[in-house]
Order: structure tokens, then sequence, then C-alpha cells
């Protein structure tokens, strides 16, 4: 596993967060091997919202999302150095487990990726890793029922989740990621492999899943950005030197990015991609 | 009047331009002499095969009965006889082999595969399986001569466990670590993503889903070992008794196989022990033929 | 590490893997790095142990072993020249023969000339002879090969005796049979890998040479085989790996005797099947000058096989296909 290099910080009073920010990211530096991927950037992202990741393909919105749950740990030369505050922790101390971590941050991925194993097992596979000793059965049906898939597959729990469509796939991938009640649900373009109609019911299950959880969205997507998001995070590319690093341009209400933005890149990428 | 030439000129091009095959220009002869050149090597190719099966069917065939399956080898002028006591030689002798290198290089290839693909060690380790698929088997034999033999001071069916063993470990390791490195790495991250360890992606994940593919491996190199002799030849030796007598295993003494058998019987001077050869000949063909048709249907069945 | 379990929302599942899980994580990783460990392991014993047991016979013979020709366990007299020059010879003609039914073989399956349905069957029959034990082709070869090949070889050794390769009659076991048994085991072998080193050739290499006008063999011989060269080369350089160490075919057809001989006719002597059919009856003695005798010849494939796997990895490193 590659090596984290991360300040070992003490939460103090003159540091803290506003009240409501779930995860405070802040990065000074992401490196893959010498290249450096992100810089610069940092992102609040706020209890029971949906906080989007915009920007041009390459400008590390992915990146960043999936250093929150350190995926990116199983990285060959991956390198992060800043902070990322998970309530009052610091994901990146060196005391702390990233499998922890990434059971309390659930994750969905870019291509649909339900395991070769029933419909039940899917869902109810986070719920054995963690030896949940309640009603499994419950508790699978909950979960399904709010990813918005028990009807289509209530009579067929036992079939393997690889058989169903793409859109079903991502819903009980979905379904999978809520059964243990994460705090944080990241989803990394979830909707980029499905067609409009499958897209446009993931759009509404991430609204209608934000009442409970805070989601942090990354799309390419603009549109999808606006219609789902509460906040959002622009981000563009610095092709100035020799790699090509990502950093925040501008973090805000999406209503005031996409309307009003302050940065000239952001006007200039909006208006591009809706004209 | 200086167009005119060109036109000439291109007109008799057009002749050349002809675009029909010609059969006997000499590039499109030379081409079809070829062709048929490596249609007559392929067919050559395949004569010893027909004929190795054309013989052990019919002269294997005509001796094949339940008699030769269940008997004991007969002695050098006697008739009759079989060779049932190898044919529990060979399984036993493989299973011990399969016993040792099926867990080992299985957890072997899980580190090469996933634990520690880059470390030096995994390198090293995939470079000496590599070495160990061309070890001529004749000096597994020898090794486990004088790692067991010499040792124990016997020839035993454990010592032809092990020599077949060390054949079959690189097999198994190279295939099932291809086979969990076919795993698809979203799937991985699913599991990592729900905040699997390692060791519980491997085995809820990785493992289960290269299932197929690790076997079809395993049952390769359980075909190929049972087909070894080399590698018996002094470390079991032969024996012209069961192994299994009044309830009681004699594992620590020489143990009959029915390539070993083969091998004997086939230099004896006696019509009786070289018909019993080609016997044993066929149905150590046909054990080794339905390995690899296993690992043949399990592979196939893979998703 | 239960620090984050305070601000879990009431319902949350979600807790720390157990002490357990923990255990097993740790306790897996070292089994499986120890297993791969044992790998490198083996390989040090194997060559330990085998080298530890030739020492006494290197120290008795010295490097005299590898060039006197005589085996007399009698005299307690040993020398293997005519093991080396039988195994070299053997593999040799084997590798001829069998390099070129198994590279035509190759190029015949992977360039298009079947049908799929004929394409299988020449398919199948490759792997069928791969699969047939080495025990079964040389109990075929003592009763249809040296049968079939005895007049053929007789007939030339009267008309062309002046030539050494036809100077002796074959008798029955001898080098030809030997040396077409090995052919036809190792022709799978590098069958196989040279599909494998055609099959890496990309296909725009193919396209960019039909795009010029040749003819399908001119696409091969010029253009196809040149690329694939490197890896078709690590192939014969595997299947000679295979004959120097095959056994027991060679030492049921070979004859087992110890002379130095061009004739291709005449019986003759390999490391392997001296191997194969002195250490069941040899003493103390004999059995050191045999694990000197296993030495070398372990020493001679390993080689041999791992110039092989390089030149297979340097094709694939030129043609830009990652391989592990």
């Amino acid at each position: 596993m590659s090596a984290i290099r991360a300040e070992k910080t003490r939460i103090t009073a003159a540091d803290a967060t506003p009240p409501g920010v779930v995860i405070d990211c802040r990065i000074d530096k992401i490196y893959y091997g010498d290249f450096v991927a992100v810089r610069d950037s940092h992102i609040p992202i706020e209890k029971g919202k949906i906080t989007s990741f915009i920007g041009p393909s390459g400008c590390g919105k992915s990146t960043v999302v999936r250093c929150l749950n350190r995926m990116n740990d199983l990285i060959k030369g991956f390198r992060f150095e800043g902070r990322v505050r998970f309530y009052d922790q610091d994901v990146y101390a060196p005391d702390v487990d990233p499998v922890i971590v990434r059971r309390h941050m659930g994750m969905v991925f870019q291509q649909p990726n339900p395991f070769s194993m029933s419909i039940f097992d899917n869902v109810a596979f986070g719920l054995r890793l963690n030896r949940y000793k309640g009603n499994l059965a419950e508790r699978v049906e909950h979960a399904l029922r709010r990813a918005a898939l028990w009807d289509e597959v209530k009579d067929k729990l036992k079939t393997n989740g690889l058989s169903l469509s793409g859109g079903q796939q991502q819903r009980l991938c979905i379904a999978r990621a809520i059964a243990t009640e994460p705090m944080v649900v990241l989803m990394d373009e979830p909707a980029s492999a499905l067609d409009p109609i499958a897209t446009r019911k993931i759009e509404e299950l991430m609204v209608e899943l934000k009442q409970k959880y805070t989601i942090a969205l990354v799309t390419h997507n603009m549109q999808q950005a606006l219609r789902v998001a509460d906040k959002t995070a622009f981000f563009s590319v610095d092709i100035s030197q020799d790699g090509r690093t990502g950093y925040l341009v501008e973090f805000g209400d999406t209503r005031q990015i996409f309307e009003d933005p302050k940065e000239q890149l952001t006007q200039e990428y909006i208006r591009g991609e809706f004209s | 009047m200086t167009t005119r030439p060109d036109l000439l000129e291109s007109m008799k091009g057009a002749k050349r331009f002809d675009l029909k095959r010609s059969f006997w220009e000499p590039r499109s002869l030379r081409s079809l002499l070829l062709s048929i050149g490596a249609w007559i090597v392929a067919l050559i190719a395949s004569v010893p095969l027909i004929s190795v099966l054309y013989m052990l069917i019919v002269r294997g065939g005509r001796r094949l009965n339940w008699e030769v399956l269940t008997e004991l080898p007969p002695a050098g002028f006697e008739e009759g006889g079989g060779f049932g006591n190898a044919i529990v030689g060979t399984l036993v002798m493989v299973g011990i082999g399969g016993l040792i290198s099926i867990p080992f290089g299985i957890l072997a290839a899980i580190f090469l595969a996933e634990l520690g693909p880059d470390s030096q060690i995994a390198n090293a380790a995939r470079f000496c399986a590599k070495t160990l698929t061309g070890l001529p088997s004749i000096i597994a034999g020898v090794f486990a001569y004088a790692i067991l033999v010499l040792v124990t001071g016997t020839y035993s069916a454990p010592a032809g466990g092990m020599a077949l063993a060390l054949l079959m470990l690189p097999t198994v390791v190279l295939t099932a670590e291809e086979a969990l490195k076919m795993v698809p790495q979203n799937m991985k991250n699913a599991a990592f993503g729900m905040g699997c360890t390692h060791s519980q992606v491997v085995s809820k994940i990785v493992f289960p889903t290269a299932l197929p593919g690790i076997l079809t491996g395993v049952m390769l190199a359980v075909a190929r070992a049972s087909g070894e002799t080399a590698p018996l030849l002094f470390t079991a030796l032969f024996s012209n008794f069961w192994l299994f007598e009044n309830g009681r295993a004699e594992l620590m003494a020489p143990t009959a196989s029915l390539s070993v058998l083969i091998f004997n019987f086939s230099g004896m001077p006696y019509e009786n022990q070289i018909e019993l050869a080609w016997a044993a000949s066929l149905v150590l063909v046909l054990l080794v033929l339905v390995f690899n048709s296993l690992s043949r249907i399990i592979g196939r069945s893979r998703i | 590490m239960k620090r984050f379990e305070q601000f879990s929302a009431s319902d949350a599942i979600s807790g720390p893997p157990s002490k357990a899980d923990y255990w097993v994580d740790r306790s897996f990783r070292t089994v499986t790095h120890l297993c791969a460990w044992l790998i490198l392991a083996i390989v040090i014993a194997l060559l330990w142990q085998i080298g530890e047991k030739a020492i006494p016979a290197i120290r008795d013979y010295h490097l005299g072993f590898l060039t006197s020709a005589v085996w007399d366990a009698n005299k307690d007299q040993f020398g293997i020249l005519a093991e080396i020059w039988g195994t070299l010879y053997s593999s040799i003609l084997g590798l001829i023969i069998g390099g070129f039914f198994g590279v035509v073989m190759a190029i015949f399956l992977t360039q298009d000339f079947l049908p799929p349905l004929l394409a299988a069957f020449f398919r199948t029959i490759v792997e069928l002879l791969a699969a047939i034990p080495s025990v079964v082709y040389g109990l075929w070869g003592i009763f249809v090969v040296v049968p079939v090949l005895r007049p053929v070889a007789n007939w030339l050794n009267e008309t062309l005796g002046w030539i050494p390769l036809f100077s002796t009659t074959l008798s029955g076991p001898g080098l030809l049979p030997a040396a077409l048994v090995l052919a036809i085991m190792i022709l799978p072998t590098i069958a196989a890998v040279s599909q494998d080193a055609l099959r890496l050739v990309p296909y725009r290499t193919k396209e960019a040479a039909y795009g010029l006008g040749t003819t399908r063999w001119e696409a091969i011989l010029r253009v196809l085989l040149p690329t694939a060269s490197a890896g078709i080369f690590g192939a014969l350089v595997l299947g000679f790996g295979r004959a120097l160490g095959e056994t027991m075919a060679v030492a049921m057809l070979i004859g087992n005797s110890n002379q130095i001989t061009l004739s291709l006719f005449s019986p003759a002597n390999t490391l392997a099947a001296l191997l194969a059919l002195n250490f069941p009856e040899a003493g103390k003695v004999e059995v050191r000058a045999l694990m000197y005798a296993a030495l070398v010849l372990l020493l001679i494939t390993l080689l041999v096989n791992m110039l092989g796997t390089a030149l297979m990895h340097r094709t694939s490193k030129a043609l830009g296909v990652k391989t592990r």
C-alpha cells in the first residue's frame, strides 16, 4: 500500500468547521507517483445535501471523491497531502484504518459492479460483513425499496445480480451501499454508463435519498448537477506544466454556480456547455 | 498531340491492370503450392495421433475387461492377471500430489495475483514457477528420491506423490494466478468500497469468481501428473501387491502405478504382458482425457 | 478505532471489522506470503539437494566426468560424454522435425486457412498430442515406429551406407525412432507457443501488408513471421528444453547404449534415460555419479528454459503487449 503523508492534526477550536459539515476536505496535493493529479482544493460537504463535482474530463473530480474514503490507497504511487476531516477526525491520520473509513462511507461506482451472487446476497453483503444480528430479510427489503428496485426484483431475489439490466444493476449497487446505513454515500458518475431513462430514475432516487444521507456526486453531466445538486464544486485542469493538474475553481450553491458564476473559467465552461 | 502517346501508354497499362486472378502467375502459383504444403504438413502431423489412438483402441481394447481392472499383475510366464493395484496406486499418488500442491499452489497464487503482486518475492516466485514448468520430470524424481527415499529408507507412495506434487505445482500456481487476475477490478473496488479487508475481498469476491479458472488449471495439473512415469520409477518403484490389504494401507512400501507398469511390461518378452501394457495404456489415456475434458468443461462454464 | 461510532446515525450498522476479522486478515496474508516464499525455497532446495548429493562425485571425477564416455558400475568408472552427445543429438533432430511441423501448424491454425469446424478439429489434435503420456508414446514407438522404420532404414544403409548418418542398420531401438517420437512430443509445445506469438502480431500490421497488395503467403513470410520471430524462436528454445529433459519415451526407444555415433540408426543414450534406467538398481557409488549427471541435466535444461522464457518476454515487450 502506498505511503501516505498526512500531518497528524488535532482539531482545535480555531480550526473548527462550520456546523453541518460532515466532511471537510482540504487538499494540498494528490500525487500519483511524481505526477500531481490535484492541488489546492477545499470542499466542505454538508449534511443532508447533494454536493456535485463537475468539470472537464481529467480535472481530478473522481480522484477527489475517491480520496474521501481512501479508495485511492489501492492505487500504486498514490500520495495525499492535506486533510480530510470526517466529523472531528482526520481520515488520513496515521492510526486510521482505511477499511473502517470505507465502512462508514458507501460508494457507488461509474460502472455498475454487482457481485456475481444473488440479488439478496448482494444487498446483504455489507450487513453480513458487519455481522448484523437483526432481521436480514427486512433490511434487504428496506434497502431495495429505498433504491426503488424492490417491485422489480421482489420475485427473483435468488437470481444473480449480474442478470439485471444496467440501470437495475446500478440501483442494486445503490441498495447495497445504503443497506448498512452509512453516513455518507459517494457516487462516482453513477449514471454515465446508463441510458436516459435509467439515468432519470437514478436522479430521482438521489433526491429521495438525500433526506437521509449526505451525498457526494461526481458527474460529467452539467444538467444532472443542476437538477439534483444543492452545492457544486467546479474543477478545472491546469496543463501549464508537463502534467495535468486539477484544482478547484469555484465552490458554492448550485444555483449560484450556474447562474452567477464568480470566476471567469466557470463562466466560460458553463456557457460552453449550454450553448 | 502530346496526349496521344500518353493515352496509348495508359491503354497499354489497362491490360496489365486486369483485376482478374491469373492462375498461372508465379506468385499465385507459389501461394497455392504453399497452401497445399501447409495442408500436407497438418495432415502428416495428425497421423501419429490417429495411429496411437488406433493402436490403443485395437490392441488395448481387445484385452480390456473386468478382470484386468481388478486383478494383480501376473508373473512372467503366467496367463491372465490385470493391473487393479496399479490403478489404485496411480490414483492414490496423484491424490497425494494434489493434496500437497493444490492448496499450497493456490495460496501462493493469491499472493502473486492479489496480496503482493509487485513485491520482489512475488517476482522471484513467479520466475521460479515458470522455471519449474520446464523441469524435466525425471529431476522431480531425483529430488523426491534425495529428500524422501534416502531419508525414510524405503520406496513409497508419499515419495511418488511428492515428486508428482513438484510437477503439478507450477501449473497450479500459474493458471490460478492468471484466473485470479481476470477478476474485474470493478468488482474488487465494490468490495473494498464496502469496507472489506483485503483478505475479505479475496475470500468473498475474488476467489469465488476465479474458481472455475483455478479448477481448470488444477484439472490440467492432475491430468499431466496421472500420466507421469519418470518421477515414479525410483520413488514409488513398483509392486505386485495391493496398496490396501485387510483394511490396512501399506503406504510406506513400494507402490504400483499404471505408467510404471506399462514401462515394465513393454520390455518383457511375453505376449500376455504386452497385451496388458496396451490395455493399461488405454486406461491411462482415458484417465488423462477425463481430467482434461473436466478441465475444459469447467473452463467453458466460466462467466 | 471505534472513534467514528459516536456520529453514526442511530440505526447505523457499520462498525469496524472485529478482532477476529483482523486476525484472519493478518494470518491469511502471512500464510500466502509464506507460500510464495516456499516456491522460491523449493527451487533452492532442489538445486541444493541434488548439488550436495553430487559433491562426492564431483570431487572424485571432476570435469573428466563430462569428457569420458565410460559408464561401468563394476569398475566404478563413470563419464557422461556419450549421454551428453546423445541428448543433444536426439534433441536437435527432434527439434528440427518437431519445430518445422509445429511452426507450420501454428501458421495453419492462426492464419484463417480453415473453416471454424476444421480448425477446431486440428486444434484438438494438437491438444490431444500433448495429452498422451510419454510412456504411451514409448510403447507405441516400440510396436509401431520401429517396425515401420526398420525396412526404410536398412534400405538407406544398404544404398547410402557411405554417408555417416546411415552407417549402421536399425536393429531395434535407436536414435531416429527416439528423435521422431521426441518431435511428436514437442510439437504441441512449439505449436502452442508459436500460435501465441503469431496472435500477438497486431491486426493492423497484417492489414498494412495486405494493403500493399501482398498475397496471403507473402504477408505471412515477409511480415508476420519476421515480426513474431523472437517469439517463435522462444517457442523453439522451449521445445528444445522439453526435448532435453524428456525421459520415458526416449528411454524406451533409444537403446541405452554408451556410444558416440553419427548414425541415425544406431542405439545411443541420453542423460534422462541414463537416470531413469540406472537409478532403481544403482549402488551407493553409482547413485553419486547419477546425482552428478542429474545436476548436469538440471543445469542444462534450466539454462535453455530461462533463455526461451526471456525471448518470449522480449517479443511481447517489443510488440508493446503487457505481460507479467
